[in-house]
């Protein structure tokens, strides 16, 4: 009896992996599906964050893929691995501060260890030739294949017409001739094999499953980084900066204002490891504040809550200021204008 | 059988759902554990976690603060 061929496929729960699993699936081969959780990924705890938000799907998009394709699924936290591939990628950042090319050969030489420890055959991606400027060129995907350590086991079935003949093919576990030759940044390909298969409802997000391709987060990674003078971060940083309005007045202290109850909810959690202002005289959100602020930075710091509370035209307003493990005490400030805030402030 | 109890409360979405698979790992069929979350999309991450991979969802229900969700472990 011939040996089942076993492959790990990465789902990141987008169209592209889902599609290149179930081709391979299709050929018979046992397929098992890996995910990797650096902190940055888009969905699961930003879900339930803020309203606009809320019409969205309230689902772990890599579990819901893994459910159409009835495989199982490995959820692998990488969060502390990975803080050298963004703190230090060797082949840089994109338009933001995603390091994709580095990003993607870590999670692949993930995969590969993963395999090697399990002992499956290869390694499966949902990559397109010419589709992601940094990571999926024709140029850069050997190079992924090369610096992963995976070489040959690496198969890209969407656009494996496109590459070189890799071990799975050579060894006829899968048929080239199966393989696709999809290339370029139109999904329409996609699309029409996801219709094919019958696959509806899948999620597609416009700028991509990680935060880091997105402009505003990034400015306040950077920021982060700025003010601390190296680039360290902890789970609690990058969560933090998902949410609120950043407004740094110094660099040894910011603030993060809560915009809706969706957020002061999710940033209660952070009340008792945070200092945190709370307007008591009129109802206003709920803010806290990172890094080393001494008396006179809270003060500024209340005037800058009581700006954003019902109470911004009063001539006096009343907060609470609670230090972890402290207590709180009493303040009463006069609100800050708007127009003494610089636009230098703003994150 | 044993039962066990993981407390992720206070983890976001997906850790309870690794916190759940890395400890699962470690019991035996027809063990059951009881995970106790805050994120309430955890409710539906672990639940959907315990159908892919074969277990049993004994129970999954949300209150006001809490989602509970109970599993027997199937090998």
């Amino acid at each position: 009896m011939s040996r089942q061929i076993k492959a790990v496929s990465l789902i990141s729960g987008g169209l592209d992996s889902l599609l290149a699993t179930r081709v391979v699936m299709d050929q018979g081969v046992h397929v098992e599906g890996i995910n990797f959780f650096t902190g940055f990924c888009v969905e699961g705890h930003t879900h339930a964050i803020r309203k606009k938000d809320r019409a969205k799907p309230k689902r772990n998009n890599a579990l819901w893929v893994a459910e159409q394709l009835g495989i199982k699924l490995h959820i692998i936290d990488v969060i502390e691995d990975y803080k050298d591939v963004l703190i230090n990628p060797k082949h840089g950042y994109g338009a933001n501060m995603n390091p994709c090319h580095d990003c993607k050969t870590f999670m692949v030489s993930k995969a590969l260890e993963w395999i090697e420890r399990n002992e499956f055959d290869f390694i499966i991606t949902g990559e397109v030739v010419g589709q992601r400027p940094m990571s999926q060129r024709k140029d850069t995907m050997p190079v992924i294949a090369r610096e992963s350590g995976a070489g040959e086991r690496l198969l890209r079935p969407l656009c494996a017409q496109h590459l070189p003949e890799t071990l799975p093919e050579q060894m006829g576990w899968v048929m080239r001739e199966q393989l696709h030759d999809f290339h370029g940044r139109s999904r329409k390909p996609q699309m029409a094999l996801a219709q094919q298969y019958g696959f509806e409802d899948y999620a597609q997000p416009a700028g991509g499953c990680c935060f880091l391709t997105d402009e505003n987060y990034s400015k306040k990674l950077v920021d982060l980084w700025d003010a601390r003078g190296n680039r360290e971060y902890e789970m609690d940083d990058i969560m933090l900066l998902k949410v609120g309005r950043h407004i740094r007045p110094s660099r040894n202290f910011k603030l993060i204002v809560a915009r809706e109850e969706g957020e002061v909810n999710f940033m209660q959690g952070y009340r008792n490891r945070f200092i945190s202002i709370k307007t008591t005289s009129h109802s206003g959100p709920l803010v806290l504040v990172d890094g080393q602020p001494n008396e006179q930075d809270l003060q500024l710091a209340a005037r800058i809550t009581a700006r954003y509370s019902k109470g911004k035209l009063a001539d006096e307003v009343e907060l609470e200021v609670c230090r972890p493990d402290q207590g709180s005490m009493q303040v009463k400030v006069k609100p800050m204008p708007a127009a003494e805030m610089p636009e230098a402030w703003y994150v | 059988m044993a039962h066990f109890e993981l407390d992720a409360t206070g983890l976001l979405c997906p850790m309870p759902v690794i916190r759940t698979q890395d400890l699962v790992e470690d019991l035996s069929c027809g063990d059951t554990l009881e995970v106790l979350c805050t994120d309430p999309g955890a409710l539906n991450d672990v639940s959907a976690w315990c159908r892919i991979n074969g277990h049993k969802l004994i129970d999954a229900k949300q209150d006001e603060d809490r989602v509970i969700i109970k599993i027997q472990v199937m090998r």
